[in-house]
């Protein structure tokens, strides 16, 4: 029988370990530094095998503050996040977690206990069907049936969650298969024949957009998360200068080509720059990188790109014509299409004119807002921020208001700094994310930028901060409301403030000294300038409480519906 | 339109699952399906009948397939030339004067006949799901007690006409 797809396992040793044996050298084969986890009942055994073996094990205080950590971790590393939870409610305490890694494309191992295979199906205590929960929110999942089968099935998720399009692949184990024994075998490879990621374009595609851009007046470039993804900083910045194409850049791409840059027009989108909207919607060539043309992005799709030929670049075939009808398809990962494309290069296009105009929108209809020196206006305070940290420091955030100002103000010149819940939109996301982050990355600054209402959703992750004493800064922007939602209630509902507004409060300072960390409340600019300067140079976590303008609303915007040019706001 | 998509998957617990949850997440609604291993019996193939407003539709379902990692081979086999065949048992009421009747009128439609008890005949009937649908209705007026269709499931001819048209979106 063919059963080529079973991985060609030869027996190094006769010897027999544990299941629980084989997950660490599961793990240390594809040199992990670090699991994110909380224990149980279904995982006493991998826990027990993870004490013997001294495995960097981070104990949130909760399974979502785990996942979200393996997030911030993967994000800025580029390698898999690793987390462990136990069976039935652990598992499940990780789904938000899932959802949001699956849609962001972030590349997550995840091992949950089982109750053991005998009593699977009979609704045992903490009995949860995991696998059957998460198969649509991740890219693949397992469940161990027998012990022997868990170094291919390791060695296969960390592939297919860190190739192609990432994303989160999870892995159940069954409480007995972590105590049964198999023979140490060797994975020499692995055979998936039902996953072979496209990686080098199709060259006539290639020359197809080559030949485009010569012919283009109004080119563009929209830039995404798979340029991060691929490592393509490099190929995209020598494509655009060659070419002289402005580029524009989706929420989750920022950093992926250079603020700083003159061919940088910032975030596109819902809450994008004038200059960027305006060169989505009026371009003649539309050249999308790695992104995925998501609604928040788009706008209504009846007036996105309507005079363009569009090109999209994507290494999920999937996402190529989904939304948006694409005359030049091409299927590749992101740095080597960008490099076949700067190797096959033909002559320039004539585009001083579109260029022309849109500096002209960029100088005339920047992102602006109105500051008065009584009060400490939100985007001020991201501003301050970038100044402090020189612009160097690992941002990120929750959703919702401080989210887009960040993105709009904290602007980015380096990759892997930015780290946001893009897709899912979750709460709470961003405080467990930086933790994460840290832990990847000790030598840079990181800075949770955190609403009011987010960081109460996961506050409790405070516990880890002061066991492993990561200097993580928390900048919470508040307003003593769910911002976003209270600026559509004003918007779209006539001012009826439904449940959006959270004037009670606990003292965040208080909070934080419960828990052993310095923090101080921020009232004004100096405050905040002086605060983070000290907490900067401390080298400790800090917790910083900035009271905001309440009502301050995030424009421009666009309203739901409506098209890229039809933004409001665009005057602050 | 309705399309007809085959689908070639590992033969583990769980694809078909993963198969109809993709469906259902992506709302794509299943008329019927049939799943039965091939010549290797490590291998499945699921045949799908399913409704989908345009051709964009009909790619994003077959792309979407193809991205699962124990789906092996998605086509979407409506516009190739193709054998499909759906079988049928419809319980059909009778008296002994319509018996031999029935018996008459199944024949052009190679039906036969399974199973015959005092009031009723269970017939079984294979082909396009045309003929199933002409046989019934033909048999409706005796009084259907009850049928059970299996769905369509096919394979493309082994000869292909050349097609040189090339689809605007299409990258598969």
């Amino acid at each position: 029988m063919k059963a080529s797809w079973v991985a060609d396992q030869k027996t190094v040793k006769s010897s027999l370990v544990s299941g629980a044996e084989l997950f660490i050298q599961g793990l240390q084969k594809e040199k992990v530094e670090v699991v994110f986890g909380y224990p149980g009942g279904a995982v006493l055994p991998i826990y027990d095998a993870l004490y013997k073996a001294e495995m960097k094990h981070v104990l949130t205080r909760h399974e979502q503050g785990a996942i979200h950590a393996a997030q911030g971790y993967a994000r800025v590393t580029g390698k898999p996040g690793v987390v462990l939870a136990t069976s039935g409610p652990g598992a499940t305490n990780l789904v938000t977690g899932i959802a949001d890694a699956m849609i962001d494309s972030i590349p997550l191992v995840i091992f949950t206990g089982q109750v053991a295979t005998k009593v699977i199906g009979t609704d045992a205590f903490q009995e949860a069907d995991i696998v059957g929960i998460t198969m649509p929110i991740t890219k693949h999942n397992y469940q161990v049936q027998k012990a022997e089968d868990l170094p291919r099935i390791m060695k296969e998720a960390f592939h297919i969650a860190n190739t192609g399009r990432k994303g989160p692949v999870l892995i159940d184990i069954p409480k007995d298969i972590a105590v049964n024994t198999a023979p140490l075998k060797e994975v020499s490879n692995i055979h998936l024949p039902g996953y072979q990621p496209t990686l080098k374009p199709n060259i006539l595609q290639v020359k197809r957009l080559n030949e485009a851009l010569q012919q283009a007046k109004r080119p563009v470039l929209l830039t995404g998360a798979g340029v991060l993804a691929a490592n393509a900083e490099e190929e995209l910045l020598a494509f655009a200068e060659y070419y002289q194409i402005p580029v524009a850049q989706t929420l989750l791409g920022l950093g992926g080509f250079p603020a700083d840059h003159p061919l940088c027009y910032g975030m596109a989108g819902m809450h994008g720059t004038y200059a960027a909207n305006m060169a989505l919607y009026d371009c003649d060539l539309l050249i999308g990188v790695g992104a995925r043309f998501d609604d928040r992005l788009t706008g209504n799709l009846e007036h996105f790109a309507k005079k363009a030929v569009v090109a999209h670049i994507d290494i999920d075939p999937a996402e190529i014509g989904k939304n948006v009808p694409t005359e030049i398809p091409i299927v590749g990962c992101a740095r080597e299409t960008l490099a076949a494309l700067n190797q096959t290069r033909g002559e320039k296009g004539d585009s001083n004119e579109w260029m022309i105009q849109l500096s002209k929108y960029r100088s005339e209809l920047p992102l602006t807002y109105k500051s008065n020196d009584k009060e400490l206006k939100p985007q001020k305070l991201m501003e301050i921020l970038h100044e402090v940290t020189k612009g160097a420091a690992i941002v990120s955030t929750d959703v919702g208001q401080h989210q887009m100002w960040a993105a709009q103000y904290y602007t980015f010149s380096t990759s892997n700094r930015w780290i946001t819940s893009g897709g899912l939109g979750t709460m709470g996301f961003g405080f467990p994310a930086a933790i994460g982050a840290k832990v990847g990355r000790p030598d840079l600054p990181v800075v949770a930028v955190v609403g009011d209402g987010g960081f109460q959703m996961t506050l409790q992750e405070l516990g880890v901060l002061q066991d492993w004493e990561l200097p993580v800064i928390i900048v919470i922007v508040n307003n003593k409301s769910l911002g976003m939602v209270r600026q559509w209630q004003e918007i779209f509902y006539e001012k009826r403030y439904s449940h959006s507004l959270l004037e009670i409060q606990p003292d965040f300072v208080k909070l934080a000294a419960a828990y052993g960390i310095d923090g101080k409340r921020a009232e004004n600019e100096v405050e905040v300038r002086e605060a983070l300067t000290a907490a900067l140079s401390s080298n400790k976590p800090f917790v910083l409480d900035c009271a905001v303008t309440s009502d301050e609303n995030v424009y421009p915007m666009i309203a739901p519906g409506k098209g890229l040019h039809e933004m409001i706001g665009v005057r602050g | 339109m309705r399309r007809i998509i085959s689908a070639t998957v590992l033969n583990e617990s769980g694809v078909l699952n993963r198969l109809t949850g993709l469906l259902t997440k992506r709302q794509f609604n299943i008329e019927n399906i049939t799943v039965g291993h091939t010549e290797d019996p490590a291998i499945s193939k699921v045949t799908l009948t399913v409704w989908v407003e345009d051709d964009r539709k009909a790619e994003q379902l077959v792309k979407q397939l193809h991205k699962q990692i124990n789906i092996l081979k998605v086509r979407d086999l409506t516009n190739m030339a193709l054998v499909s065949r759906e079988l049928a048992l419809i319980k059909v009421l009778t008296t002994p004067d319509t018996r031999s009747e029935i018996k008459m009128l199944i024949e052009p439609f190679r039906a036969t006949v399974l199973d015959v008890s005092l009031e009723s005949v269970t017939l079984e009937v294979t082909g396009d799901s045309e003929k199933v649908d002409a046989l019934i209705e033909l048999l409706r007026p005796y009084g259907i007690k009850e049928i059970s269709r299996t769905g369509i499931t096919a394979i493309p001819r082994g000869t292909q006409k050349k097609v040189l048209e090339l689809h605007p979106y299409s990258i598969m």
